[in-house]
């Protein structure tokens, strides 16, 4: 309650750096996944602080979409993922190059 | 708005707030340090849990048991599962970058964007904003009343679309995951046999399988 709020705000800011990092240089689709998971839970804290130090639970309810974004998320990529998997044998997205020119 | 937040700092509350991003730091770099997938998604589960003792921390007890709950309980465990599903449990070899400097452009980068966010975080105007536009965040045993009050009145709209897109995710999942029933009542029975037979041999079935996709586009 007496931590100030900045100080949670540049946690989620680093969260956030260190997610993004890990999108831009794993290949497995799985960690990428869990790259954006990292992201989104870095959102997440920045909004339940700005909830707490505005004193407004519009940021909490903000969260509980990001999470049922997130869930909705997870299931078609990874039904995607499962998909691709199936007729590629790969997880590696620099394997999946079929599309290139 | 950092006068109203300079109220006295005790001693539990740093502890709490110190362990909490000492977990969330140490899970996000092992998700991205660790070669093997199941271990880089164990260390999700570590960050999970870092978030949801700052949520405590911030009084925000719903949502830190609906994180625990939704992404450690189910997001974590579909992610074990379709790890150990496609079998990609290797290790990957993380010594050599796929593209020259992709990691140090990368790093570069993400740098940038952290501490320019950082820098305007200083600036106050910057986090300012109306206080209690939806309602209240009051005391540490109402938050669930609060929280459930903004969602049924003011979200009203956005509660009802998500369920239609849960919906949607769900039908689409099923889409994705199930093998077509076309191919395999015509032509592509001989080779989705073995496939089914021998797990060995899933990728010579995958490929059968492509194959006789393309057949039946054709």
């Amino acid at each position: 309650m007496s931590i100030p709020g900045s100080w949670y705000l540049i946690l989620a800011a680093i969260l956030f750096g260190i997610g993004a990092f890990g999108l831009l240089v794993r290949r497995n689709v799985l960690i990428m996944f869990m790259c954006i998971e990292l992201m989104l839970n870095a959102a997440n804290l920045t909004f339940v602080t700005f909830s707490r130090t505005l004193d407004d639970i519009g940021g909490q309810a903000d969260v509980f979409f990001v999470l049922v974004v997130a869930a909705a998320e997870v299931v078609v990529g990874l039904g995607i993922v499962v998909a691709i998997f199936r007729r590629r044998s790969t997880a590696v997205v620099d394997d999946l190059s079929s599309m290139k020119g | 708005m950092t006068s109203l937040l300079a109220v006295q700092k005790t001693i539990p509350d740093l502890f709490v707030f110190f362990a909490g991003a000492l977990m969330i730091l140490a899970g996000a770099i092992g998700v991205i340090g660790w070669r093997n997938p199941v271990h880089s998604a164990l260390s999700l589960v570590l960050t999970l849990f870092g978030v949801a003792v700052l949520f405590i921390e911030q009084q925000a007890e719903f949502l830190a048991a609906v994180q625990v709950i939704v992404y450690a309980g189910a997001i974590v465990v579909l992610f074990l599962f379709v790890i150990m599903f496609l079998g990609v449990d290797r290790t990957e070899d993380l010594r050599q970058e796929p593209l020259i400097g992709q990691r140090v452009f990368g790093a570069l980068l993400v740098l940038v964007v952290v501490a320019s966010v950082i820098a305007l975080g200083t600036e106050s105007s910057w986090l300012g904003g109306a206080h209690s536009v939806v309602g209240p965040n009051i005391g540490p045993y109402e938050n669930v009343n609060s929280l459930g009050r903004a969602v049924f009145t003011t979200y009203l709209f956005a509660f009802e679309a998500t369920a239609a897109l849960l919906i949607i995710a769900v039908v689409g999942a099923v889409v994705l995951a199930r093998r077509s029933a076309s191919k395999t009542s015509d032509d592509a029975i001989g080779s989705e046999e073995p496939a089914d037979s021998d797990p060995g041999s899933l990728g010579e079935g995958a490929a059968d399988l492509e194959r006789a996709t393309k057949e039946v586009e054709r």
